[in-house]
């Protein structure tokens, strides 16, 4: 069974990186859109994989994912929005938890957009 | 929604925007006495009386990016589809509690799916807010308290990954053990 001292020790671990964590205004936001609509389309799925995928990759520091409401493109959910500081906001649109590792290497590790995965490329489809 | 779970994700997101510190989920079911029993409450905002009415209606909704709500409705559904009921208590400035009963062996009955995921990313989500999620069997129950673990944690954020992870294990081996099933 998981115990309260086992969740003791990760504190005492986690408390030494704490600094470290909060001093990070350049990092990427990874916003999930979770309103009704994203939800039933999928999104929850999806948002587990970009936290398993920046996870593996160690780069929770660098990386925030969060939920975000409903933009009014219910017809495209799951939509995941990309934020990284200095940079213009990249929208993917039916996004599907295989188009993660992609979306996480490529854009914000690399900093290339996956243009054929955004809301311009489904657009000229 | 293809799973209970969802719904209370989402009517929980109206918690959040309703500005609460608390969420309090539970979901309580029977088998013996064939019911199952999801509810929400908040410390948010709250509604008028007025409010409520409009809520059950899908063409009721408080955002502008588009001109429907189906949360509430959806879920209100979900409940009378299997000869359950449905309700919704609020006050302003006070909270809302919402709640909806289920006939589990219902041909309709949407499965309640995985719960445990829906409140774990509601806390990563939702790090500020505090979240006391019970589930109870025929077997027993069991609570996680984010108030508790906060102060364990002496400020350590909820959302940090081992910590997630740790919640995560925590609901997963408490709800096998009220569950039962074969060993």
């Amino acid at each position: 069974m998981k115990s309260l001292a086992e969740l003791k020790a990760i504190r005492d671990k986690a408390k030494a990186n704490l600094d470290l964590r909060k001093e990070n205004p350049n990092a990427a936001r990874v916003l999930v859109g979770m309103a009704t609509c994203g939800i039933a389309a999928g999104a929850r799925p999806v948002l587990n994989a970009f936290v398993e995928e920046i996870a593996k990759r160690g780069l929770t520091n660098d990386i925030t994912v969060t939920q975000t409401g409903c933009i009014g493109i219910c017809q495209y959910e799951p939509v995941v929005e990309i934020e990284i500081p200095g940079q213009d906001k990249v929208t993917y649109v039916k996004v599907a938890p295989e188009m993660v590792p992609k979306i996480v290497n490529d854009h914000l590790v690399n900093k290339n957009v996956v243009t054929e995965y955004t809301i311009g490329a489904m657009n000229k489809k | 929604m293809r799973e209970l779970s969802l719904n209370v994700m989402d009517v929980a997101q109206n918690s959040v925007r309703a500005q609460a510190s608390l969420v309090t989920i539970s979901v309580e079911e029977s088998d013996r006495g064939d019911f199952l029993q999801i509810s929400i409450a908040d410390n948010g905002c709250g509604m008028t009386e007025e409010q409520v009415q409009q809520v059950i209606d899908p063409f009721f909704t408080t955002r502008t990016t588009r001109k429907v709500g189906l949360g509430v409705p959806l879920f209100k559904l979900s409940a009378e589809q299997t000869g359950g009921s449905f309700d919704i208590q609020s006050k302003l400035s006070v909270g809302t509690t919402t709640t909806a009963r289920y006939v589990k062996s219902h041909v309709d009955m949407t499965p309640l799916g995985d719960i445990n995921d829906t409140v774990k990313i509601l806390i990563q989500c939702n790090p500020d807010i505090d979240f006391v999620y019970t589930r109870t069997t025929d077997n027993g129950s069991f609570t996680l308290d984010t108030r508790e673990l906060r102060e364990l944690l002496e400020g350590v954020p909820l959302d940090t990954p081992d910590v997630l992870e740790w919640i995560g294990a925590f609901l997963e081996e408490n709800t096998q053990s009220i569950l039962g099933g074969a060993e």
